[in-house]
């Protein structure tokens, strides 16, 4: 079987195929397909090709149901990088502060531990799981459109940073528009890709269910992160915790599961003042004015340790409330 | 017969030296205005006769060629209504001409011949006691006002009050304010804001050190009230000062007529509905002065700050930067000084609900998107603080009242004196910090620039002679890039 001529004539019809077509349009294409000539365009835009029997293709990937044809792979990192130990986190687009947060935190413990990182480069968890995980190690990037395609353009910029450290991979050929139903076949791919799935904020009936639903098919691990029952952004996580996905309380409970540590965490030195406030902030989110209440510090000297926790990377403000890391 | 007498139009705030001649020929009778007058110039004709009819002089049956000199000058406005007809009077002999060319004159005639007063009579009478005349001519209610120049305002109530002033018939009676002066109105305390310990500091801070400070949070934090206290806590006008400030106000006509200096530090609100032209100042004719203007030596206070448009947005760089505004029309160019204190105040998104905890936020990641990019980041480099004001918990707003306006504004001062005695020199620490921060929180060239005067700042507050690491950290703090949460 053909698999590049199979992408390239998906891409072609604007379809979703996995497998060859017995049909008449597909036999001629298959037969003018000129594989050569594609792989040297490829090759000068930068991407590379990885059929589903190439033997550098994820093993786990290649045990779902429907895996792809093959992926294209762009980026710098090599390509054994899909063979590593992967966990996946997924979550909503418009997310809380407090998932924005989770959703770095973990990226960059994950990665910092070891794992490759995998997400779908969308806004909100996607791409603050990215971008923890650049502060700690490497990220795959699973696009829902065409190889060549920055999308969603905000993230234009995120996007050329994964690729100068991990790789960005999609099953589509270059040139695909992204469309609302290929979301739900790319999330199959991040659930393929990983053997740990962590869901952070999902609101009912989100994208990011889908992929723990593909997860929970194919026999992988799906994490949960807790939420605020009162909020719907945490309905879909909550949902998921009750139906008996593992709760998530800190990066430890997916590395457990690989058999690996957390990087040792840099001490910081902090002044005493900004101990005393971290202290509080442990017990909790607060604003400014709060800690000053709780910790009877006046307003400058607390605004100076705030900016000592933000600059140490113990502490992240949204909004004008406080939260530890 | 030819007479001559001499008044100012403005230009901006610019008082140009006037000369209004009137001629008398014979002839058919007749009336006409020459030199580039405009509409309530031209009305003046009627108003001057029947304010001559009215005070019960003689109207002269004769050919009568007014003229605006110079020519090519645009006038405009009612104020030339006293000089017409004190030219037609002394043409036609009624009043003495050497008398009256020792005076300045300005004013609207009604009908009945009482004068009126106008529109920036301070500046008019500074450019008359330039030229070097004595006395200025003035309706009695803009008299203290003209008076401020240095200059004697000779009141007049009527236009018979002032022929028989300058025949030499009597003194007109002096202008007092029938219920005297009246109070200032009182200035809003900041002892009334309960909690938002934070966002007080910073406002201490933005008045110690002159600073731009953004104010965001979702309804009802207390953004404008804390905004609107910022004039009370700065250190009252200078006697200079006050006179600027009084001649744009002057110009404008917000003058109140029982309070001819005005003494407080203005605080000016527009809406976010207000055009470019409102905010910068403008007008088709002559150039007025606007919002920026009229908020100079005070505060300008932009609430919904996400809401005014772009270009009103834009607008405000100049003067932000530079202190003034130019506008430039076909007739010319107008310079108004703007140096004012900007505090804006807004929401963390387009629903408000943002930093609330007890509402969940509705926006649209496009939504979001668009609102973020209206604040683009050039603009939000203008403030050298940014502070985010969260929804205080029921039990901040039952704490006791917060600290009265009168000692901050004593700590201001004494920041003050402080900061114009010199730049203080930066520790070591503070320099390091500096470098880190940098590289850590993005910092522009221009972020870096005003982190490093509102830790001057923060230095002077303190009373320290060096700015140390714990200054310069509490000025980042107010600068983060995260304050906002719209990364």
């Amino acid at each position: 079987m053909n698999e590049l001529a199979l992408a390239a004539f998906a891409a072609e019809r604007d379809a979703h195929l996995v497998k060859e077509p017995r049909d008449r349009a597909y036999a001629a294409f298959a037969r003018r397909f000129d594989a050569a000539a594609y792989l040297a365009s490829l090759r000068e835009a930068g991407v590379r090709w990885l059929g589903r029997s190439d033997p550098g293709f994820p093993p786990l990937l290649r045990a779902i149901h429907d895996p792809p044809a093959g992926l294209f792979v762009r980026g710098d990192a090599e390509i054994d990088l899909l063979r590593r130990a992967t966990a996946a986190i997924v979550g909503a687009r418009s997310c809380s502060p407090y998932g924005a947060q989770v959703a770095r935190m973990l990226g960059r413990e994950l990665a910092g531990a070891g794992l490759v990182v995998v997400s779908g480069l969308a806004r909100g968890i996607d791409g603050e799981a990215h971008r923890g995980a650049l502060e700690g190690g490497t990220t795959i990037a699973v696009l829902g459109c065409g190889i060549d395609r920055d999308y969603p353009a905000a993230n234009a910029e995120l996007a050329a940073r994964v690729r100068t450290s991990g790789l960005a991979v999609s099953e589509y050929a270059p040139g695909v528009e992204p469309a609302p139903w290929r979301f739900p076949a790319r999330n199959r791919i991040i659930a393929g890709l990983a053997a740990a799935t962590v869901v952070v904020e999902a609101r009912e009936r989100s994208g990011a269910l889908i992929t723990a639903d593909l997860a929970l098919e194919e026999g992988r691990e799906v994490f949960a992160v807790p939420g605020e029952i009162t909020s719907a952004l945490s309905r879909g996580t909550n949902d998921l915790l009750r139906l008996g996905a593992t709760p998530l309380l800190s990066s430890e409970d997916v590395l457990e599961l690989f058999g690996l540590s957390s990087a040792e965490a840099e001490n910081v030195a902090l002044s005493e003042i900004a101990s005393t406030v971290l202290r509080r902030l442990r017990d909790g989110s607060a604003s400014a004015d709060e800690l000053a209440r709780a910790t009877s510090i006046d307003a400058g000297a607390l605004a100076s340790a705030l900016t000592e926790l933000e600059l140490a990377g113990v502490a992240v403000a949204a909004g004008g409330v406080y939260r530890a890391n | 017969m030819l007479a001559r007498t001499v008044t100012h139009a403005l230009v901006g705030l610019d008082a140009r030296r006037v000369e209004v001649e009137a001629h008398l020929q014979r002839g058919v009778p007749g009336f006409s205005i020459v030199g580039l007058a405009d509409r309530a110039c031209q009305e003046a004709k009627e108003r001057v006769r029947s304010g001559i009819a009215s005070a019960e002089l003689e109207w002269p049956m004769r050919r009568i060629t007014v003229n605006l000199a110079p020519a090519g000058l645009r006038k405009e406005g009612s104020g030339f209504d006293l000089p017409i007809a004190l030219s037609i009077l002394a043409a036609s002999g009624q009043i003495p001409s050497d008398r009256l060319a020792e005076h300045a004159a300005v004013g609207e005639l009604s009908l009945d011949g009482r004068l009126r007063p106008v529109g920036g009579v301070l500046a008019l009478a500074e450019a008359a006691r330039r030229a070097g005349l004595p006395r200025i001519l003035c309706a009695a209610r803009s008299s203290p006002e003209a008076a401020l120049a240095g200059i004697e305002a000779v009141p007049i109530r009527h236009l018979a009050e002032a022929a028989a002033y300058l025949r030499g018939e009597g003194e007109p009676e002096p202008f007092v304010q029938k219920n005297g002066h009246g109070p200032e109105p009182p200035q809003l305390d900041l002892a009334d804001v309960r909690g938002q310990e934070r966002a007080r500091r910073a406002l201490e801070v933005a008045a110690a050190g002159g600073h731009n400070l953004l104010l965001a949070g979702p309804p009802g934090t207390g953004k404008t009230m804390l905004a609107r206290r910022l004039p009370g806590i700065l250190p009252p006008l200078s006697t200079a000062e006050a006179l600027e400030v009084t001649r744009i106000h002057s110009v404008a006509g917000l003058l109140a007529a029982d309070r001819p200096l005005i003494t407080a530090r203005p605080l000016r609100s527009p809406h976010y509905s207000a055009s470019m032209a409102a905010i910068v100042g403008g007008g088709r004719a002559g150039p007025r002065p606007g919002e920026v203007s009229l908020a100079h030596r005070g505060v300008l206070v932009l609430d919904e700050f996400a809401e005014f448009q772009r270009p009103a947005l834009e607008a405000l760089r100049q003067p932000l930067e530079d202190g003034v505004v130019s506008i430039a029309r076909v007739e010319g160019r107008a310079v108004f000084p703007a140096r004012f204190q900007l505090v804006a105040a807004m929401n963390l998104c387009p629903c408000g609900a943002r930093g609330d905890p007890a509402a969940e936020c509705s926006c649209s990641p496009q939504r979001l998107a668009a609102f973020r990019d209206k604040l683009s980041r050039a603009l939000l480099d203008r403030f050298d603080l940014v502070v985010a004001m969260p929804r205080p918990r029921a039990a901040e707003l039952a704490a006791p009242p917060g600290e009265a306006s009168a000692p901050v504004r004593q700590r201001v001062e004494a920041a003050r004196a402080r900061i114009e005695s010199g730049r203080p020199g930066w520790s070591k620490e503070a320099t390091d910090l500096l470098d880190r921060a940098v590289e850590r929180l993005p910092l522009s060239g221009r972020g870096r620039a005003r982190a490093r005067r509102v830790a001057e700042t923060i230095s002077a507050l303190a009373a320290e002679s060096g700015v140390g690491a714990d200054h310069l950290a509490e000025a980042l703090s107010y600068r983060s890039p995260t304050e906002l949460g719209l990364t």
